[in-house]
């Protein structure tokens, strides 16, 4: 017999063996925001290992994936070299897909968002209007107040946007890739 | 000395004094930097989060603009555009995905120019002159701080060691310096969360600080916009999970050295940080 | 016209359910020269060797071809029916229906046709076959041990008591392997030093052992019976027959900070030096790479303090030949050091020992006299943390095995350092407990009920080194993946068991085979543990994979056993496959040219140089003549004839060719 259509399923997607991890928990000691998150990321892989509907639902649903910060500490300790932020960046999207988001995600894909229609617009990243556009999409216009005054001063924050000259291909690109329907959006 | 450039985003804005240490640290060492044309921003966290075409093609250009312009090799001093820009290209050996990002960019890509980081210019092309030009001996006891992008993952970037990397204490050490063994080198800051999640990289950032001001760092170096960044713009917020609030300035690796190379803090931005530099 | 007798074999089944096995006996038994042609349930069984003994008288057979399994499971059964039958046994040859037919198809007509074809191509080849003599050769009833260890020294013990002698060779300057550097031992607790140094002892007193140490083999010839081995005595500077073990040159030599080896790089030791009190033999020896005479040409302080003048300058390494029948590698195994875990700081920090070390700690001879102190301050460390599998089990750093002693050595660790250190904690991380043998996992409960150890599970992140503390970063998996952070002031690692250094080389010396990680590979993993794949090689210890020490004792004893029993005979009876040079009538007496590519060819030196003279005693030619004893049959000097003169027999070049066109004249 062999494993779970449901594990197998990660591992097409993803690469990620997830049954070749043997729970030390070595990922979870090292990682800084383990104590944060709904499961730490040894418990989350052995959640996806039992393969079940109502496990990957608790990790889909769960602020774990959103507050992974990719920093792949648990990567360069693990002893198995298993690829957790690439599982994480693989369940986010799904967490996407099935509408299953914890409320932690909120400001972190507000803000993504918001960089990202930055980009497509200019081509580059124009901060103020990334900070304006982030708080209109989570309604916290007090956030950072302090600080956006004195990046001015000291000559961080740009008042207009900067542009690339080709700003075509930057449509193309969105319109190819995230705003593409058949493309795997988060 | 000519080399590509690749500045990025944070490099115009809130991290210009980046860009000016850079640039005059280049031009004391009589390296040109020559700018990639047009480029665009390599998406960063954002794109790599939502979606992964996205996230391969916005680096995909900035790299396949540089072959247009024969940069054969292009120095990417923010270790998140770095990071990015290198793993794109190693995503990019496998051809299916290959072919799918021409496709969408419209222009070829070739991965052949080399990415490097800003300590391997120093290193590579910097070294020997720079211990000719010391004029002011860097003499202050420092804690280097590589963060997560320089030197993860190891695979792929085949920088530094993963625990414990040496290559911007040993820069230091050149410069008359004296380096921290200390215990956060590579644990992350918090990263992207500056905006959305500001109390999860003052944790983050105050476990750092904390860790380099208990064994007497005069500053922090570090060589990444957002580890800077979160390190100094989130002092306010930090300070508040300390017990003691710290001042230890944070510095780019190339004011430090420009220091050293007797370049003004003027020239190398020290004055657009949050926590006043005083070295 | 040839006489020959085919057996069909159904297996039971095996053959017999793909194979129509009669319609192979029909075919073949119409085939020219096939006298007799049967198919049968079971060959092997005794009525089966009947039909072929019975066959073999009635039919006046002159070869035999069994259809039936490989010939490495019966051609000796089927070869010895034959022999009693008054056919020489070489004259009796099996075509491998099974593993070669009925167990790798389905069922078919191509299946039988097959089955035909491979009986057809032996029955060519034993019209071709020679009647053979056994070779009979010789057994040097000597026994060559390398490595003194525990396992070297049980294997020499229980060798010499059969009255046979032993050499054995040690590369250090004193027997006594890891075992002389424990403490205490699982699962009883008993000192190390106290039942390892009589058997120390008696290895030096044994009429039936000759010890080298300081020695190592500088290479191996022959086989089994008949090797001939060269050992290097490395130059100890210092006359073994004269010097009286006083030890006063030791306590005068200005070179004192050299790390100790046997102290695990805890304790020092001079430049002349016995390795530890109870070394065998006691008597020191120079280590010429740290010798301030060796090294700068001058000092000598050792000369002038010895009574007896028994230092020797200019003694040089010394190479001798021994002839031994067998062999015992007992070369043990080595511990990863803590340098090797860039997470637990890359070797920096002082009190980050490995286990070894810790034992060194914890032992009476030790360089704390068994007080558990900290090598950074030599304070007693009150919070201690134990870190099991250190490096095993961890594919990302290349050692995917587990090193099996870890678990109780550490759980004996963490005990002893209870038992000294009555207000420590102690806290031991680990993955599984692996306790399996004879009151292990009463040990290991012990450690946790009564002396009150704290197991973790959960495998440490990291540590680092902070106002003299050792931060710890683990995590216990059992309550869900909760942090746990402890300040310690000790950190063991119990590190991974590995190949001991050079053991690559010295299996490549031995033609015997070893494992990814540099351990010798046992010839079965279940039925032939202590043999290597060459014969007259044995295995015993922690050479072949990281044991404890009763399994060590158990596996030596076992490999003496085997040598004891290749001693009881006198003469070994090989197969004659080997290669023969041919001899023709005069005046050409053979078609060798006398090019002599096949010494260059031939692994094992078995190509000799024969003069051929004539009746005046002129020369007449240069040939080859190969040595019976050392060939192995290989063949490799057949394929570099040019001139077609040197044949295997039993598989000449003449039988090939009859099989291969037996399959082409179809
Ligand atoms: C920290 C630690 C604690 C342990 N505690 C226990 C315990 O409490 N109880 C227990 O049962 N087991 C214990 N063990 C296991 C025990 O040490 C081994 O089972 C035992 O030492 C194996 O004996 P050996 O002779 O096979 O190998 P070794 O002890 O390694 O001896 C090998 C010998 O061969 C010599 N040698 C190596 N190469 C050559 C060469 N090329 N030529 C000549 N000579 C050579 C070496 O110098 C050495 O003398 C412990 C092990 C460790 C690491
Ligand atoms: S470190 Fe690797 S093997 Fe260990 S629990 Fe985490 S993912 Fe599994
Ligand atoms: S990559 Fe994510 S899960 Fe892994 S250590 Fe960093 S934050 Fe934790
Ligand atoms: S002084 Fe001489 S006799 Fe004594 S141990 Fe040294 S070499 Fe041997
Ligand atoms: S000659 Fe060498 S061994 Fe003898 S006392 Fe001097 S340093 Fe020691």
């Amino acid at each position: 017999m062999g494993h779970t259509n449901k594990v197998s399923d990660l591992q097409s997607h993803t690469g990620v063996e997830v049954m070749r991890c043997y729970q030390c928990g070595k990922c979870t000691a090292g990682c800084v925001l383990a104590s944060e998150m709904n499961y730490p990321p040894s418990y989350l892989m052995r959640l996806l290992q039992t393969g079940t509907k109502p496990n990957l639902d608790k990790v889909l649903s769960s602020n774990s994936i959103w507050l992974c910060l990719n920093c792949e500490n648990c990567l360069g300790r693990c002893p198995m070299e298993i690829d957790i932020p690439k599982m994480m960046d693989y369940l986010r999207t799904q967490a996407i897909k099935e509408n299953k988001l914890h409320p932690d995600s909120k400001p972190i894909i507000a803000f993504h968002k918001s960089f990202l229609d930055s980009i497509k617009n200019t081509g580059r990243l124009y901060e103020m209007g990334l900070v304006l556009s982030y708080k209109f999409r989570t309604f916290n216009f007090l956030q950072d107040l302090s600080i956006a005054p004195s990046m001015y001063l000291k000559g961080k924050l740009h008042l207009l946007p900067e542009k690339i000259k080709d700003r075509r291909s930057m449509k193309r690109i969105f319109g190819q890739t995230i705003e593409n329907a058949k493309t795997d959006n988060k | 000395m000519k080399i590509g450039f690749y500045p990025g985003c944070s490099l115009t804005g809130s991290s210009r004094e980046y860009n000016e240490s850079v640039v005059a640290v280049a031009k004391a060492l009589d390296i040109e930097l020559i700018e990639i044309n047009d480029w665009n921003c390599c998406g960063a966290t954002a794109a790599h989060a939502m979606n992964e075409e996205l996230s391969l093609s916005l680096p995909a250009r900035i790299m396949a603009m540089a072959e247009k312009q024969g940069l054969t090799e292009v120095v990417v001093p923010c270790a998140a555009c770095y990071n990015r820009l290198k793993v794109t290209q190693h995503e990019l050996e496998d051809d299916t995905k290959r072919s799918r990002v021409i496709d969408i960019l419209k222009m070829p890509y070739q991965g052949s120019s080399r990415i490097i980081n800003v300590l391997q210019l120093l290193e590579m092309y910097g070294a020997e002159n720079i211990k000719a030009k010391i004029t002011r001996p860097f003499a202050h006891k420092v804690a280097c701080y590589y963060g997560c992008l320089l030197v993860r993952p190891h695979s792929i970037l085949k920088f530094d060691r993963v625990e414990d990397p040496q290559s911007m204490d040993t820069m230091i050490k050149m410069v008359g310096g004296t380096t921290l063994d200390w215990a956060f080198k590579t644990e992350c800051c918090g990263a992207g969360f500056s905006v959305s999640r500001t109390d999860l990289v003052a944790k983050l950032s105050g476990n750092i600080l904390k860790d380099a001001a208990d064994r007497g760092a005069e500053a922090l170096i570090v060589a990444c916009p957002m580890c800077q960044s979160n390190l100094d713009m989130r002092r306010g917020a930090i300070n508040k999970t300390l017990e003691t609030p710290s001042d230890i300035p944070v510095i780019y690796i190339t004011q430090a050295i420009g220091l050293a190379l007797g370049l003004s803090a003027q020239e190398l931005g020290l004055k657009r940080h949050f926590v006043t530099v005083e070295l | 016209m040839s006489k020959i007798g085919v057996f069909i074999c159904h297996c039971g089944e095996n053959i017999s359910a793909t194979v129509d096995v009669e319609r192979v006996a029909r075919e073949i038994g119409g085939m020219e020269g096939v006298a007799h042609a049967i198919d049968y349930k079971y060959m092997c069984s005794d009525p089966g060797q009947t039909f072929i003994k019975e066959a073999v008288k009635k039919y006046g057979l002159d070869g035999v071809v069994v259809g039936a399994c490989s010939p490495r499971m019966h051609e000796p059964t089927f070869r010895r029916a034959c022999a009693e039958a008054g056919l020489n046994p070489y004259l009796c040859e099996m075509a491998n229906l099974r593993e070669h037919c009925s167990w790798v198809h389905e069922k078919s007509e191509e299946t039988t046709e097959k089955a035909i074809d491979l009986v057809k191509m032996l029955v060519e080849k034993v019209k071709k076959n020679k009647p053979l003599d056994s070779i009979k050769v010789p057994v040097t009833k000597k026994a060559l041990v390398i490595g003194g260890g525990i396992a070297g020294i049980q294997a020499s013990l229980d060798i010499a008591n059969t009255g046979h002698k032993v050499i054995l060779v040690e590369r250090d300057p004193s027997i006594g392997g890891h075992m002389s550097q424990l403490s205490e031992t699982f699962p009883t607790l008993d000192c190390s030093q106290c039942i390892l140094t009589p058997r120390m002892v008696e290895v030096a007193q044994h009429p039936n052992i000759k010890l080298y140490t300081y020695a190592e083999l500088e290479s191996l010839e022959g086989f089994i019976g008949n090797f001939k081995a060269k050992i290097r005595l490395k130059a100890k500077s210092v006359n073994y027959s004269t010097c009286t073990g006083c030890g006063a040159c030791i306590q005068k030599c200005p070179v004192k900070k050299i790390p100790s080896e046997f102290n695990a790089g805890l304790g020092t030791r001079t430049a002349i030096y016995v390795p530890f009190p109870q070394a065998v033999p006691n008597k020191p020896v120079i280590d010429r790479v740290n010798c301030n005479y060796y090294k700068r040409g001058a000092c000598k302080i050792c000369e002038k303090t010895c009574q007896v003048g028994s230092i020797e300058w200019d003694k040089e390494d010394e190479i001798i030949t021994e002839e031994v029948g067998a062999v015992v590698l007992a070369t043990g195994f080595d511990v990863k050091g803590t340098d090797f875990f860039p997470e637990y700081g890359y070797g920096q920090y002082k009190d980050v020992l490995t286990g070894l070390q810790f034992e060194r700690l914890a032992s009476a001879s030790g360089p704390t006299f068994g007080e558990i102190r900290r090598p950074s301050d030599g304070a007693v460390p009150k919070k201690i943390v134990f870190i099991a599998c250190a490096g095993s089990r961890d594919p990302a750093k290349g050692i995917p095995y587990c090193s099996k002693i870890c678990c109780m050595y550490t759980a004996k660790h963490a005990m002893l350092y209870q038992h000294k250190v009555h207000d420590g904690e102690s806290t031991v991380f680990y993955m599984d407990i692996r306790a399996g043998g004879k009151n292990y996992e009463e040990f290991v409960r012990r450690a946790i009920e009564e002396d009150t150890v704290n197991y973790v599970r959960g495998r440490v992140a990291r540590v680092y080194e902070k106002n003299g503390k050792l931060i710890v970063k683990g995590v216990d998996t059992l309550l869900g993946g909760e942090q746990v952070e402890i300040e310690a002031d000790m950190v063991v690692l119990a590190t991974a068991g590995v190949a001991n250094c050079g053991s690559e080389q010295l299996a490549q010396k031995l033609h015997v085979s070893y494992d990814p990680y540099h351990f010798f590979a046992e010839a079965h993993p279940k039925l032939k543990p202590v043999e290597t794949n060459t014969a007259g090689i044995y295995l015993a210890g922690a050479c072949q994979a990281p044991k404890d020490i009763p399994e060590t004792v158990g596996m030596a004893s076992g490999a003496a056993v085997k040598v004891a029993a290749l001693f009881s005979n006198d003469e070994l009876v090989r197969e004659p496959v080997v290669a023969v040079v041919n001899r023709l009538a005069p005046p050409l007496y053979s078609t060798c040219v006398g090019c002599f590519m096949c010494e260059t060819a031939c692994p094992y030196n078995a190509i000799e140089h024969e003069e051929i003279k004539g009746r005046d005693g002129s020369l007449i030619r240069n040939s080859a003549r190969v040595n019976q004893g050392l060939c192995q049959g290989c063949g490799t000097c057949v394929a570099f004839c040019r001139s077609k003169s040197i044949d295997i027999q039993g598989y000449t070049n003449e039988q090939v060719y009859a099989e291969v066109m037996s399959l082409l004249n179809d």
